[in-house]
């Protein structure tokens, strides 16, 4: 699956939030950031329930960002449905700002678990579940991971564990962009065949295009799959999807001493 | 010490519906009377330490208490970013009950035997460290934990050990007690160590040398307005852990002193385990002799402490 989809106003619109966070901290995860761009719009366009203005609320959905180097995207939706002003994230990793790096939970509303260190969010995400099941609460879990960060043997312990509970409130998306820090995940450590692990690992999986919104709405609007596993999406990506400077290329994963020409060029894509 | 930590976290369940609890692989039948009026509360998880903590951390965010219990070495150094991030970063209340402290396993080798874990529990940010010193003492700490707001290490020993805490000291979560007072030294100890300084101090009674036994069963946070006066009236302080000198209790007295009372300094001596894993096998007694964490050892380095300005020579 090759994910050509042409990018629509809201997805360029979400980039460009990006791109302005990425200004004010002249830095970030440009390439890990934007292959997830329109899972998140999905999520919180037409999935979670959640109140910008309460994101304590009880009944929340618990969205985990467990590869909290993608934060630029997740500000950015969460800035862009009112957690808070959309003028913060100039203030990206800046020192008096709350949008940091890897996103932190009590610093920014809307963000559940501080994650950043990989293989975390998988784990909290089953406790969680655990603790909604037990409080007969219907708000469901969804944690997205990275793909290199599905190296971390943690995620699988606790994929175990979620099929043993058999926590069908709780969805895991991965974000397939094949590609990790060093290089391509087919030779950095080979997650394939990554729809039969998690399949074998007991959960109730589909493959989509992670850009195609379409597919992505028709998918988590299923969930979950089957009644008494946890769910799994792949989600084919493309790092820096965009950016053609960017895509598929592993020296965007991270960027620092970002000039204004670099963000020039960037914005420039999104025309 | 942990039967009586686990039949508080029963008695707990009954009364708290936060209270849950998370093993990872433990013997058959652990909280089998939990597990079978709570089953919705007590989970068995299997070998995987990094799993249950995260786990742990998620049933605290939506405020739950987790009690988790395995073998010490396991709950520490097999997960401890987990503990740093998932546990500490959040400061969630998430109990570690982790059995084998020190030498316990001294039988089963290095891999099992849980030196440091007092040293790098200590230092992560928002944890607290306790270390009983006996049954008695481990059930008034597990009446106060359902209501302290943060993560907690709890140290057990081999079991089956000497009851020397008395109910009229109560418990207090930070504060060290005063098991024996004494104006020529000081015995400043955690955990099972507490029984042997208080030998050591009626031994060196009948030489005529009156020395203090100040329990600390919290090393962090560790009690400074009980402990500072009570070094500051003695000339020679030991202080005692079946732990490695490094980092763990007598650092933490020597970082105290060095802040609020640096003349202090000189005169305290650290008796622990030293820097290098433990090589013979035999029972925990074994070990202990080794690491000079005997009457003797104890004996040796306060008297040569206090009559010579030299701890165990």
């Amino acid at each position: 699956m090759t994910p050509m989809t042409v990018l629509d106003e809201r997805s360029r619109h979400l980039r460009r939030l990006v791109i302005d966070a990425l200004k004010g901290g002249g830095r970030g995860h440009l390439g890990s950031s934007m292959s997830m761009v329109e899972i998140l719009r999905v999520l919180y366009d037409d999935v979670l329930r959640y109140r910008p203005t309460d994101p304590l609320w009880a009944e929340r959905d618990r969205f985990i960002l467990s590869k909290g180097h993608g934060c630029l995207a997740l500000y950015a939706l969460l800035a862009d449905k009112g957690f808070f002003p959309i003028d913060e994230l100039l203030g990206f990793c800046r020192p008096e700002s709350r949008l940091g790096g890897h996103p932190e939970r009590g610093k920014v509303p809307g963000v559940e678990a501080s994650t950043g260190a990989l293989g975390h969010g998988l784990p909290i995400g089953v406790g969680i579940a655990i603790a909604l099941r037990i409080k007969h609460s219907q708000a469901r879990v969804v944690v997205l991971t990275g793909d290199g960060e599905i190296n971390e043997g943690s995620n699988w312990e606790a994929a175990m564990s979620a099929a043993k509970h058999r926590l069908s409130n709780l969805t895991v998306l991965v974000d397939y962009n094949k590609l990790q820090s060093y290089g391509p995940t087919s030779e950095v450590l080979d997650l394939e065949p990554l729809t039969d692990k998690w399949r074998a690992f007991g959960f109730a999986v589909k493959e989509v295009d992670g850009h195609d919104v379409q597919q992505l709405k028709v998918a988590l609007a299923s969930l979950p799959f089957e009644a008494s596993r946890p769910s799994a999406i792949i989600c084919h990506t493309i790092k820096g999807k965009g950016f053609p400077f960017a895509e598929g290329n592993p020296e965007w994963h991270h960027k620092s001493g970002l000039t204004e020409t670099d963000i020039h060029a960037m914005y420039d894509c999104l025309k | 010490m942990r039967k009586a930590a686990l039949d508080c976290v029963h008695e707990l369940s009954q009364s708290d519906d936060r209270v849950v609890f998370i093993g990872s692989d433990l013997g058959p039948g652990v909280l089998s009377k939990m597990r079978a009026e709570s089953p919705e509360r007590w989970f068995m998880e299997g070998v995987s330490e990094q799993h249950v903590i995260g786990m742990a951390a998620g049933l605290a965010m939506e405020g739950f208490i987790p009690y988790v219990n395995t073998i010490a070495t396991f709950l520490t150094r097999r997960c401890f970013e987990q503990v740093a991030v998932d546990l500490c970063l959040h400061d969630l209340p998430v109990r570690l009950i982790a059995n084998g402290g020190g030498g316990v396993y001294a039988p089963l080798g290095p891999t099992h035997l849980a030196i440091e874990d007092i040293s790098i529990m200590r230092s992560l940010p928002n944890m607290t460290v306790i270390a009983p010193c006996d049954a008695d003492e481990m059930r008034r700490l597990m009446a106060v934990t359902p209501d302290w707001p943060h993560p907690i290490y709890i140290r057990l020993a081999k079991g089956g050990d000497p009851v020397v805490s008395e109910a009229k000291n109560g418990f207090s979560i930070g504060r060290s007690i005063t098991m024996r007072g004494g104006s020529d030294g000081l015995f400043v100890t955690t955990g099972v160590m507490t029984q042997v300084a208080l030998e050591s101090a009626n031994l060196l009674a009948k030489e005529g040398l009156q020395i203090a036994v100040q329990h600390v069963h919290t090393v962090k946070p560790v009690d400074e307005e009980g402990l500072l006066p009570a070094i500051a009236r003695v000339r020679a302080v030991v202080t005692v852990e079946e732990g490695i000198v490094n980092g763990g209790l007598g650092s933490a007295i020597l970082e105290l002193c060095s802040t609020r009372d640096p003349r202090s300094l000189s005169k305290i001596h650290r008796l622990g385990i030293p820097d290098v894993f433990p090589k013979r096998y035999g029972s925990q007694q074994t070990l202990l002799d080794e690491w000079g964490l005997t009457v003797s050892g104890l004996v040796t380095a306060m008297r040569n402490r206090i009559r010579n300005g030299v701890p165990d020579e």
